[in-house]
C-alpha cells in the first residue's frame, strides 16, 4: 500500500485516496473548435509510461483535494506531490 | 501411554502441566509448551501423513515454519482448520488433529498405489495425461484427483471466530528475535525509537535457545531472556511472539499475523483468534535467520529423516529424543553440534561427514566425547517404509562421483545437515535484488530497495560475534537518524566455538542399478528425476521448471527445497547457480488464514449500512428492505400474506388513485454555493442553467467527457447564489468528486463551493392526485395551489413548527411533491404525513412501487443510465443544448452517436398481455434464427403496469425511434423464455405529462 504525502494533510495511506489518471492531460477550452484528433487525445489516448509519471489522486477520505503525484509506475517510488494549483517544474 | 522419548529433565516445557490430546483418534499426553509435533515425537509417533502425489509415508522434517510434511487438520472448540503445521501448533488440553492426504487412514492409504506406479507419474504427468480425452476431465480425473489430493478440508460452517485488523506505525520494525533482532531492538530502544519486535514462535531468542554459546558471561538463552524482559518494560517497545511478518509491501508497509488464541483450547470472550497488523515502519531490520537445508539422498523422505537442527531443537526446547540410534549425515559442523547435544543426554550417534579431513573446535569436542565419526562418508539411501530402520552408507570419492562399497547400518533416525540457507523472503519481497554468496552456496540480500537492512544469519553471517556487533550498531545508527539520540551500548563478550568450512556437496549419486527416489521438494513430491525430465524436455527458465515440476510451489514455498533445486539445474545445465537465478518470493511467507485477511469485514460488517431517519418507522410497519448501494430502503410494506408482487401493485395503484409517500432520503444531495454556481451548473449539465429563477427547480442530465450519461437529477435555486443539487442514490459520491475535479483542476477560477448534504436532509416524496390536498393540510399557512406552487416550483414552509423545504417535482409522473426537513426531524415529518394523510387514504410505498411508477411513465433510472448510453438513447436529447458548451458535448459528435439507427429507449408489451418479460432479455427479430441470434436490444426494466393491468417493460433498442409498432421476440435463455412482444412508446402512461402539471 502506497504512502502518499498529501500536500494539505501530510503522509497518508493509499486507501484514503482514489486515483484520477494522468495529470498532464489538459482539457480543451470550452466553446473552442476542437478537432477529432485533439478530442480523442484528451478523452482516450494515454501513454502507458514505464517510469516517472505525473498523476492525479483525490484525498477522498481526507481533505477531498485533488493533488498531483509524481510516481514511478515501475517501482512505485513517489518523488514529489503537489497541490492542484501548484506548477510542476 | 508413556512419553517414551521424553528425557527426564531439560527443555523449556512446563512439566508440571500435563496435557492430553488426540491424534487420529488416539489419546496421548504432552506438556504445556509442547508443539503438537514435539508431543507426538515424545510419544514415538513419527508417521503423521502421506505425501501429496505418491502418498508415501511422511514424518517430521523440521521443527517450525520450514516443515514440509507434518500438515494436519486441526479440531478446536467445535471448529476445524486445515493446513496446520504440527511443528507450529502449540499443544493445549483437548487438542484434536488428524492426518491429511490419506484415505482411509494414515497406516493404510489407497493413494499409496501411486507410489508403486511412480514410474508413470513423472513431472508434467498431470498436464500430459489428464488433458485427454477432454470429456474425461470433469467426470473421472478431476473428482479422483480432488479426493486424492489436498491438504485438508475447509470447514463449510460459518466461522464463529473473530479476527481483527490493526494499523500501526513505528520507527523500527524487527522481523525475528534471534541474536540479531534482540541486539538491534535493544540498541534502537535505548535511543528512544519506537520499536516493534516480532517473533513467529512462542518463545523469543531464535537460535540462542538451542546453541551452545555465551554472551556477557551468561548462556545465550539467559542473555536473550534478560534482553526481552528489559524490552518489555520499555514504553517505546512492543514485543510480540506468535507473530509472523509474512509480507513486505510498497513504501515500507509490512503485514504481520498475530496468533492470539491458537494456543488455547478456546478463544477467550472478546478476544480475536488472530490479529492482522498493518505496520508502516520507517526502518525495517530483517533478522529472520536461516533454515538448514537437506542433503539429497535415496528415500530421503522416509519418516525419521529430519534436519539436524530440528533434532537439536526437539531435544533442547522440548526435551524430546527423535531417536535412540541416530545417524548424523552432514557436510558442515552443524551436524556435530546435534551429535554433541545427543551425547550429553546419553545417546550415541554415528556422524557421516562428506568432508575428508575437517578440523575445528566443534569437531574436536565431538572427538573428545568419543563420538563415532566417519569422514568422506555418505548416506546412499534410507531403508524402512513407515520409519527409518537402517541406512545404506558408503564412502565417497573426493570428486563426489564414486561411491565405495555399500554397507548397511542400523539406525532409527537420520539427522541431515547440508548447511544453511538465509531466509531472504522479506528482503526479496521488498524489491531487494538478491545476490549469490559463493562461500555459503546461497542467496543473500543485495542492494536494499526500501528502508530495509538484513543482518545475522539472514544475511549469510553465521558468526554470533559478528552478528551481535553489526546488529547493535545498526540498531543504534537507524534509531539515531530518527530520534537523534546517541546512547552508546557496550557490546557484550561472546564465547562461541569456531566452525570449519562446509562442503559444497548436496546430492548423493545413485549407486549402479538403483533408482531410489531422491526428493528435492518434500511437500510436492518433486524428485531429482522430475527436474531432469523437465530439462530434457526443453524447459530452461527456472520459473518454467518450477511450474512444470511444481518444485517449490507447495505451501512451504520451497523453504527447504529451492536451493537444492537450483543446484541441480545449474549442474545439469552446466551454469553457475546465480546464472540460473531463483524464482520470485511472493507474500505470504507462510499460509495465512482467510479469516485473518478478511478481519471484521464479514457478513453485515463487510460494508457500512446506511439507514434513513425513518428506518425504525419502516421496521415497525412491516417494511421488507432491499440493499440500495450501502443504504437499506423499504422495498415494500407487507400487509397480511401479501407477496412482493401483490404489495407493490397495491402501493403503486394507491399512488395513481389516492396518495402515497416514499422515503427518498437516500437521494444524493449536494449544496452548490457561490457567485459562479450557475456557471458551474451550466457547464456540468447538458441543458441551460443561467436563467433559472430563485425558487425554481430544473431537471438536468450530466455527461462524462466521453458523452456517456453520468447521472441525472433536479437542482433547485434556493437563493441567489445557493443551489440544492440532487443526484441518484448510486452516483452521489461520484458526482461530488466529479464537481470537485472540475472546480479544483479545470476551472479553479470559478468561485463555487460544493459539499455533500445527503445526510443533513430527510426526504419524503408525496405523490398522487390527492397530494395537494394533503400538502395543504400539512402546510396550512402556505399557498400550495397550482399558481402558488407550480410544477418545478420551490418554497419553504412550516411543518408544525419545523422548517421544511417543499419541492414540486415528480418521479412517479403523478402530481407530486418532495418535502425535506433536517434529518433529526425526519421521523417527525414522516409520522405527521401519515397521520394527516389518513383521510386521503395515504399508504407508504417502497422502491418496487416506485420502479413500477417510473417505468410505466418512461422515466429513466440506473438501469437505463448504465454507463453505456448517451442522452439520445434515453430520449433525453431534448435536454441537450445546441448553444452552449458543456462537459462531454464534443463527444456527442462521434459518428456512432449520431448514426441514423442509433439505439433508443422504447416500451415493450407482451402480445398476450400476460407474460412478464425478464429483465436482461434480448430483443430479436426471429426467435428461430440460428445462434448467435442477432441482438437488436435488451430489456432494461420490467414492471406490471398498474394503469393498464398488464406487463410493461422498457428496452434500449437499435433504431428504437422507428421501431414503434413492430413485433419482435424477447428471449431469455437464462429463464428459458421466448415472448412475442410489441414495441410501443416508452411513455406508456400520460404521454403528454399532464398529471404533473395538474
Ligand atoms: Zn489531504
Amino acid at each position: 500500500m502506497l504512502y502518499i504525502n498529501c500536500p494539505h494533510c501530510g503522509m497518508r495511506s493509499q486507501n484514503e485516496f482514489s486515483y484520477g489518471g494522468d495529470a498532464s492531460v489538459k482539457r480543451p477550452e470550452l466553446n473552442k473548435e476542437v478537432s477529432d484528433e485533439e478530442w480523442d487525445n484528451f478523452v482516450y489516448n494515454r501513454k502507458s509510461l514505464r517510469g516517472k509519471h505525473l498523476e492525479l489522486w483525490q484525498h477522498i477520505s481526507g481533505c477531498r483535494q485533488w493533488i498531483k503525484v509524481e510516481r514511478d509506475t515501475a517501482t512505485h517510488a513517489i518523488f514529489r506531490t503537489f497541490k492542484a494549483d501548484e506548477e510542476v517544474a | 501411554m508413556t512419553q517414551a522419548f521424553r528425557i527426564e529433565n531439560g527443555g523449556l516445557i512446563n512439566r508440571d502441566k500435563k496435557l492430553s490430546f488426540k491424534f487420529n483418534g488416539k489419546t496421548y499426553f504432552g506438556y504445556e509448551g509442547d508443539t503438537l509435533a514435539s508431543a507426538l515425537l515424545a510419544n514415538g509417533v513419527h508417521l503423521v501423513g502421506r505425501s501429496f502425489k505418491y502418498h508415501r509415508p511422511r514424518g517430521f522434517f523440521g521443527a517450525g515454519v520450514d516443515e514440509p510434511y507434518a500438515i494436519v487438520q486441526l479440531y478446536r472448540n467445535g471448529e476445524t482448520e486445515p493446513n496446520i503445521k504440527a511443528t507450529e501448533q502449540e499443544l493445549f488440553e483437548g487438542l484434536e488433529a488428524k492426518s491429511v492426504n490419506c484415505w482411509p487412514s494414515v497406516n493404510f492409504d489407497i493413494g499409496a498405489i501411486n507410489n508403486f506406479l511412480k514410474i508413470f507419474l513423472p513431472a508434467g504427468f498431470y498436464y500430459k495425461t489428464f488433458m485427454w480425452p477432454k470429456s474425461f476431465w470433469y467426470r473421472i480425473y478431476e473428482p479422483f484427483i480432488r479426493k486424492a489430493a489436498g491438504l485438508g478440508v475447509a470447514s463449510t460452517k460459518h466461522d464463529n471466530e473473530r479476527y481483527e485488523h490493526k494499523y500501526e506505525y513505528c520507527d523500527l520494525l524487527i522481523a525475528g528475535s534471534g541474536p540479531s533482532g534482540l541486539a538491534g531492538a535493544y540498541a534502537a530502544a535505548k535511543n528512544g525509537a519506537k520499536v516493534i519486535l516480532a517473533e513467529d514462535k512462542p518463545r523469543f531468542g531464535g537460535s540462542l535457545l538451542t546453541s551452545d554459546v555465551n554472551i556477557g558471561n551468561q548462556s545465550g538463552k539467559d542473555w536473550a531472556q534478560g534482553i526481552i524482559a528489559e524490552l518489555k518494560t520499555m514504553p517505546n517497545v512492543v514485543v510480540k511472539n506468535r507473530s509472523q511478518i509474512f509480507g513486505y509491501y510498497d513504501h515500507n508497509m509490512l503485514v504481520m499475523s498475530e496468533k492470539v488464541s491458537d494456543h488455547l483450547p478456546a478463544t477467550k470472550k472478546y478476544h480475536p483468534n488472530k490479529r492482522l497488523w498493518y505496520i508502516r515502519a520507517k526502518e525495517v531490520l530483517i533478522s529472520s535467520g536461516s533454515i538448514e537445508r537437506p542433503i539429497v539422498f535415496g528415500n530421503n523422505d522416509t519418516p525419521g529423516v529430519m534436519l539436524s537442527s530440528a533434532a537439536k531443537e526437539y531435544l533442547k526446547v522440548y526435551g524430546v529424543l527423535v531417536g535412540r540410534k541416530p545417524l548424523v549425515f552432514t557436510n558442515n559442523d552443524s551436524g556435530y553440534e546435534t551429535a554433541i547435544e545427543l551425547k550429553k543426554h546419553g545417546v550415541d550417534s554415528v556422524i557421516l561427514d562428506s568432508r575428508k579431513n575437517p578440523e575445528s573446535e566443534i569437531i574436536d569436542e565431538a572427538k573428545n566425547l568419543g563420538i563415532n565419526i566417519k569422514n568422506s562418508f555418505v548416506v546412499v539411501a534410507a531403508q524402512g517404509y513407515k520409519k527409518v530402520k537402517s541406512a545404506d552408507i558408503a564412502s565417497i570419492s573426493e570428486d563426489k562421483k564414486q561411491l565405495g562399497k555399500i554397507e548397511n547400518i542400523q539406525c532409527d533416525c537420520i539427522c541431515v545437515s547440508g548447511f544453511w540457507t538465509p531466509t531472504i523472503h522479506l528482503a526479496s519481497q521488498s524489491g531487494n535484488k538478491t545476490k549469490f554468496k559463493e562461500e555459503i552456496d546461497a542467496f543473500v540480500p543485495g542492494q536494499s530497495k526500501q528502508n530495509e537492512i538484513t543482518l545475522g544469519a539472514a544475511n549469510g553471517v553465521f558468526s554470533l560475534e559478528e552478528t551481535l556487533k553489526t546488529s547493535f550498531t545498526a540498531g543504534s545508527e537507524l534509531s539515531k537518524k530518527i530520534t537523534e539520540n546517541d546512547n552508546k551500548i557496550a557490546i557484550p563478550n561472546v564465547v562461541e566455538k569456531k566452525s570449519s568450512q562446509h562442503d559444497k556437496f548436496w546430492c548423493v549419486p545413485l549407486p549402479k542399478g538403483k533408482n531410489y527416489k531422491r526428493f528435492l521438494d518434500f511437500q510436492n513430491d518433486v524428485a531429482v528425476s522430475d527436474v531432469e525430465i523437465a530439462l530434457r524436455e526443453g524447459y530452461r527458465s527456472i520459473e518454467h521448471v518450477k511450474r512444470y515440476t511444481t518444485l517449490g510451489m507447495a505451501t512451504d514455498q520451497g523453504k527447504t527445497s529451492n536451493l537444492n533445486g537450483l543446484q541441480l539445474v545449474s549442474e545439469i545445465e552446466n551454469k553457475v547457480v546465480p546464472a540460473v537465478g531463483h524464482t520470485t518470493f511472493r507474500p505470504p511467507y507462510t499460509p495465512v488464514s482467510i479469516g485473518a485477511i478478511v478481519g471484521r469485514e464479514v457478513g453485515k460488517h463487510s460494508k457500512p449500512t446506511r439507514k434513513s431517519p425513518m428506518h425504525s418507522w419502516h421496521e415497525k410497519n412491516n417494511a421488507v428492505f432491499v440493499d440500495a448501494g450501502v443504504w437499506l430502503r423499504p422495498r415494500y410494506y407487507k400487509k397480511g400474506n401479501e407477496n412482493l408482487f401483490e404489495a407493490s401493485k397495491r402501493e403503486a395503484k394507491n399512488v395513481r388513485t389516492n396518495v402515497g409517500v416514499c422515503d427518498v432520503t437516500t437521494l444524493g444531495k449536494i449544496d452548490v454555493k457561490g457567485p459562479d454556481a450557475a456557471e458551474l451548473l451550466n457547464r456540468v449539465y447538458t441543458n441551460a442553467w443561467l436563467k433559472l429563477p430563485v425558487g425554481k427547480a430544473r431537471y438536468g442530465v450530466m455527461l462524462r467527457e466521453d458523452g456517456i450519461v453520468m447521472d441525472d437529477g433536479t437542482t433547485t435555486r434556493i437563493s441567489e447564489n445557493h443551489y440544492h443539487m440532487t443526484t441518484t442514490t448510486a452516483q452521489a459520491a461520484n458526482v461530488l468528486s466529479h464537481l470537485e475535479y472540475y472546480l479544483q483542476l479545470v476551472w479553479p477560477e470559478l468561485n463555487v463551493n460544493v459539499v455533500s448534504t445527503t445526510e443533513q436532509w430527510a426526504g419524503a416524496a408525496i405523490a398522487g392526485p390527492k397530494s395537494r390536498d394533503l400538502l395543504q393540510k400539512l402546510f396550512p399557512n402556505s399557498d400550495v395551489s397550482n399558481e402558488g406552487l407550480p410544477f418545478m416550483g420551490y418554497m419553504e414552509g412550516d411543518l408544525f413548527g419545523v422548517k421544511a423545504r417543499i419541492f414540486r417535482i415528480s418521479f412517479s409522473g403523478e402530481l407530486a411533491y418532495e418535502v425535506n426537513v433536517e434529518s433529526d426531524y425526519g421521523n417527525f415529518m414522516w409520522e405527521k404525513i401519515i397521520e394527516v394523510g389518513e383521510e386521503f387514504n395515504i399508504q407508504p410505498y417502497g422502491t418496487e412501487a416506485l420502479s413500477t411508477l417510473r417505468i410505466e411513465m418512461g422515466h429513466v433510472a440506473g438501469s437505463e443510465l448504465d454507463g453505456r448510453t448517451i442522452p439520445f438513447d434515453n430520449a433525453l436529447d431534448g435536454l441537450v443544448s445546441k448553444k452552449k458548451d458543456f462537459i462531454g458535448k464534443r463527444s456527442l459528435q462521434r459518428s456512432a452517436f449520431i448514426a441514423e439507427d442509433r439505439q433508443r429507449i422504447v416500451g415493450v408489451v407482451p402480445l398476450d398481455k400476460q407474460t412478464s418479460i425478464p429483465e436482461g432479455s434480448h430483443l430479436v427479430k426471429d426467435d428461430k434464427a440460428p445462434l448467435p441470434n442477432p441482438k437488436l436490444g435488451h430489456i432494461s426494466a420490467s414492471c406490471w403496469s398498474v394503469e393498464y393491468d398488464n406487463p410493461f417493460s422498457l428496452a434500449i433498442l437499435k433504431d428504437g425511434k422507428n421501431m414503434i409498432g413492430q413485433k419482435l421476440f424477447a428471449m431469455s435463455p437464462l429463464k428459458n423464455k421466448v415472448i412475442p412482444v410489441e414495441i410501443v412508446s416508452s411513455h406508456y402512461v400520460d404521454p403528454k405529462g399532464e398529471r404533473v402539471r395538474s
